[in-house]
């Protein structure tokens, strides 16, 4: 049955409050309330809370944990690569929403900044989800040219046009933001490929130099790995990056139809 | 997704492979239920005007009639398969036991029949043995 509790030892307990600072100026100093685990101890994970000097840390909630990282507890770990929205690495659960630390502003949140991992994906340690699974899912999707006719001595060619037809696809950086927003991705994540996969898939069907639209459309039609979709539209919403998966899911559905009438 | 087995993480998303299905029952879905606003309408209005009658007979008449009795049949047969589709959808979100996964289908799609059919046999016997 789905879970509607966590495992015992999953379960998060009270943490650490660390000291506030100093000297900060009034109404400067803010809370943040994150998730710990280590998986060198046989401790339960436990949110501990911090406080920041505004005037002492950047914008952003990436800008807060790095300096939580420098300035407060060294332990404290999860990923951050670019801090400007493109490479997807600190995707992360803020304020119970899914997003990017980095682009995300420590002032889009009133009271304490809430922050867990992405939700229903195994920890690694604190802030650091296992995407194993998820990036296999979107592999197992094929993302690159599929072609019979022999590759042209120069280039595949496609008009203006036809490239357009990707827009809304392309800018999707992996981040994993939606897929771990969807409940569907949640209870049947093992056999549904998810909103970012599926987008991908998308992006190569819709591919007017792609010559294997007819495979990928046999490998998606399955109960599970597409038909989990109920139009749920939290990928929508959770993607950093404004795309919009779930239409794209919906267009896939069609085609499943259109190549049967 | 726990690390039960030494399998690669593609063999895990390949699994059994595709079913080559689904496409039936989500356009199915999608078919009764449009199909069911108008039968809803026309099975519904009709029929709460015999309700303040409240009288046998005047029921049976009603279902006698060609058109009642198809639309009432219709109505019925087509919430029977919308609601057999959509509880489909339910349990096998919801339920992961393989056990009570086979049997809550099978309990699903056989519950149903047996409703939609016992539905079906009364607009009949109205319609035919009066």
């Amino acid at each position: 049955m789905v879970e509607f509790a966590l495992p015992k030892n999953s379960r998060v307990v009270a943490g650490k409050t660390w000291p506030k600072p100093k000297d900060a100026a009034k109404g400067r100093v803010k809370a943040f309330k994150i998730y710990r685990w280590d998986p060198d101890t046989s401790d339960n994970p436990r949110v501990d809370t911090y406080f920041i000097d505004l005037d002492q840390c950047g914008p952003m909630v990436l800008d807060a944990i790095i300096y939580i990282k420098n300035e407060i507890d060294p332990t404290l770990t999860f990923r951050r690569s670019c801090r400007e929205g493109i490479c997807g690495s600190c995707a992360m659960n803020i304020d119970g929403v899914n997003g990017l630390a980095c682009t995300t502003g420590i002032d889009e949140i009133r009271g304490a900044v809430r922050i867990y991992p992405l939700p229903h994906m195994p920890v690694v340690k604190d802030l650091v989800p296992d995407l194993t699974h998820f990036y296999a899912q979107h592999a197992s999707v094929k993302p690159w040219l599929e072609t019979k006719t022999p590759a042209p001595e120069k280039e595949w060619r496609q008009s203006a046009e036809d490239r357009k037809e990707l827009d809304g696809h392309y800018e999707c950086i992996l981040c994993a933001c939606c897929s771990t927003s969807c409940p569907s991705y949640w209870w049947n994540g093992d056999r549904y490929l998810g909103p970012a996969a599926l987008l991908q898939a998308h992006r190569w069907l819709v591919d007017s130099r792609d010559e294997a639209t007819g495979e990928r459309l046999d490998d998606l039609e399955d109960p599970f790995r597409l038909y989990r979709c109920h139009t749920i539209m939290n990928c929508a919403n959770a993607c950093p990056k404004g795309l919009n998966p779930a239409k794209a899911i919906a267009e896939i559905k069609k085609m499943m139809v259109e190549r049967k009438l | 997704m726990s690390e039960r087995r030494m399998e690669t993480p593609m063999r895990r998303v390949f699994g059994l492979g595709s079913a080559s299905g689904g496409t039936e029952h989500w356009w199915g879905q999608r078919i009764t239920s449009v199909a069911l606003i108008p039968l809803s309408v026309l099975f519904v209005i009709p029929f709460i005007g015999l309700l303040g009658a409240a009288d046998l007979a005047a029921v049976k008449a009603h279902f006698s009639q060609p058109f009642h009795a198809v639309i009432a049949i219709l109505f019925i047969f087509t919430t029977a398969l919308h609601l057999q589709q959509g509880l489909q959808v339910v349990i096998e979100d919801y339920v992961h036991s393989k056990f009570w996964r086979m049997f809550l289908l099978l309990t699903n799609t056989l519950g149903v029949t047996f409703l939609g059919v016992l539905g079906v046999f009364a607009i009949a016997k109205m319609a035919f043995a009066g």
